[in-house]
């Protein structure tokens, strides 16, 4: 598929490279944010990578779509020499007891047992597509096959924040309450979204992320030096 | 002393809102600001304030509060309703034209008229922190504004300045035309190929309605319904205000401030963006009809309202007599020199 460049009125453009849920797709995505992001284009004022599109905001007061167009185009096959290292986290989750409370709905669904389903979830290095639904919310992808499944018939109007859920291919932590219909199936004790924070974010598109699996102790002693402010997550560097 | 309104009255969605914030909508955070973002900038104006300054937002219904400084100069901007002062005195200030408040007004905005929004900039602006850049409330992430929710009644609301001077008011020269019936007008796509043609064309030719699901997150509309040609799943892509989706049901939702900032359904028109503060003041009930323009168009428009408004901001108030004051150039032309009275 060509790359497509599409109007979406006049203060953003799509740059459209496929249609599908993709690594090499998200990989080129990225690619072209980053290289906005370096090299600046004037008029631009912030920029959405998404699965398989990366849309562009601009000011049309500064530059217009059609010269906008080819400033992208221009940017589409540059080389990535300096290409940057993914940052990789190790996000501690706790699958057990109240905090997972569909992870026996899921093993039963996908024939596994639930010791099997956190199991495949902790063992998959996953990689950040996007975020969105809510502030600091990202889609991880991809999960392993025996644990696609359709969402929940039953949303919840209710999801507590730090809860990991997996839908289809994708897994997910809610950074705030909110509903949700997604399974559960643990809950992550550290802050996903930090409204004070320089970067209120802690993952970033193009991340990537492994699972490490923690007692309902270690949940609460990480989660009160948390609400202290007395923990830091620290990232690795990973080859992209 | 401090220098505050305190809210008697908030009215049922009431909120801080400024031009909003840009460079977070890739970890998920909407853009947010006036829903109308053309008249908060014009209340700002009349209040002597930058443009971009923060303002109060109500929405459907109007808010009151109480005067706790020396004096405020608060305008009331975005739809026809009143500022009625009460308590010592008693003023009636249309909207669009500034007055001087004091200690103890008692100030009610006594209706948002055809308007869904109103906007009440006061001079020097409100002494609030900016969270990402801004201070305009998303509620849903519970950022900006008043700890990040909308007003309550008992709130204090704090001023920057403590006190403003006697001056003559300002006005509007000519009345502003808040488009109440004009075409909205749109650029066709992204997704307009997910559509039938005849959905295509009964989204221009059929007329909708502003459902009463309006909110800051978006409008949905009433009217025809239509048809995806392949079904509506998509894969997620960006939203921008203004885009124009369309879920199973035929319905179209336009997304406005405090959309998500992606989401999965085809979007077959996106509102321009000098249209938007149009569509925007649009209350449940009133009618909508859409025209589609060019990319090109659409950018001479954007141009256009810039220009236009930078142009009021330059030579489009007038000086009007200060609110409580005898008019004494109006009396001698209106009254003692007319003769016979």
């Amino acid at each position: 598929m060509t790359v497509q460049f599409l109007k979406e009125g006049d203060t953003a453009m799509v740059v459209q490279f496929g249609d599908v849920i993709d690594r090499a797709l998200s990989d080129r995505v990225l690619g072209l944010s980053r290289r906005i992001r370096a090299l600046g284009i004037l008029g631009v004022t912030d920029l959405v990578p998404t699965f398989r599109s990366l849309l562009v905001h601009y000011d049309p007061l500064i530059v217009g779509g059609d010269e906008l167009k080819g400033r992208l185009e221009g940017l589409l096959e540059a080389s990535d020499a300096q290409r940057q290292e993914a940052r990789q986290w190790t996000i501690p989750v706790c699958y057990e007891g109240e905090y997972a409370p569909d992870v026996d709905d899921v093993a039963r669904a996908s024939g596994l047992s639930a010791a099997q389903v956190v199991e495949q979830h902790a063992e998959t290095l996953f990689h950040v597509y996007m975020l969105g639904f809510v502030p600091g919310y990202p889609y991880m992808g991809d999960l392993p096959p025996a644990l696609v499944l359709p969402r929940r018939s039953n949303p919840r109007t209710r999801v507590p924040p730090g809860s990991v859920a997996i839908a289809s291919v994708m897994t997910a932590i809610y950074p705030l309450e909110s509903p949700g219909g997604w399974h559960l199936i643990g809950a992550t004790p550290i802050r996903l979204f930090d409204v004070d924070a320089e970067d209120p974010a802690l993952l970033r598109p193009g991340d990537k992320v492994r699972f490490k699996p923690i007692g309902s102790a270690e949940y609460a002693g990480i989660r009160k030096a948390v609400q202290a402010r007395d923990f830091e997550m620290v990232c690795e560097r990973a080859a992209s | 002393m401090t220098s505050a309104l305190k809210v008697l009255d908030a009215g049922p969605y009431t909120t801080f809102q400024d031009m909003g914030r840009m460079g977070y909508q890739d970890v998920g955070v909407p853009v947010s600001g006036a829903v109308d973002k053309v008249s908060a900038r014009l209340a700002n104006v009349l209040a002597g304030n930058p443009p971009g300054a923060a303002v109060l937002e109500m929405l459907l219904q109007g808010m009151s509060f109480e005067v706790q400084a020396s004096a405020v100069r608060a305008v009331l901007f975005g739809c026809d309703g009143l500022l009625a002062v009460t308590g010592a005195r008693r003023l009636s200030v249309p909207a669009g034209r500034s007055v001087r408040l004091v200690r103890g007004d008692v100030v009610k905005v006594t209706s948002l008229g055809r308007s869904l929004s109103g906007y009440l900039a006061l001079e020097g602006g409100f002494d609030l922190p900016m969270q990402l850049g801004s201070v305009s409330t998303y509620v849903r992430g519970g950022i900006g504004g008043l700890q990040g929710r909308v007003l309550q009644r008992g709130d204090i609301l704090p001023l920057t300045a403590a006190d403003v001077d006697v001056r003559p008011e300002k006005e509007l020269a000519a009345p502003y035309d808040y488009g109440y019936s004009q075409a909205i007008r749109v650029v066709l796509g992204p997704q307009d190929d997910y559509f039938t043609p005849q959905a295509r064309q009964a989204f221009f030719s059929g007329e909708y309605v502003v459902s009463d699901k309006a909110d800051r997150m978006g409008f949905r509309l009433d009217g025809p319904k239509l048809d995806h040609a392949d079904g509506y799943d998509l894969v997620s892509d960006g939203i921008v205000s203004g885009a124009i989706q369309v879920p199973g049901s035929g319905l179209p939702i336009v997304l406005l401030a405090d959309a998500q900032t992606t989401g999965g359904y085809p979007k077959i028109a996106t509102v321009i963006s000098s249209d938007i503060s149009v569509l925007a003041r649009r209350r449940p009930g009133s009618a909508v009809r859409f025209e589609q323009v060019s990319l090109e168009q659409a950018e001479a428009l954007a141009r256009d309202l810039h220009a236009r408004l930078c142009n009021i901001a330059e030579y489009g108030l007038r000086e009007v007599a200060p609110a409580g004051v005898i008019d004494l150039t109006a009396l001698r032309t209106e009254n003692l020199t007319s003769g016979v009275v």
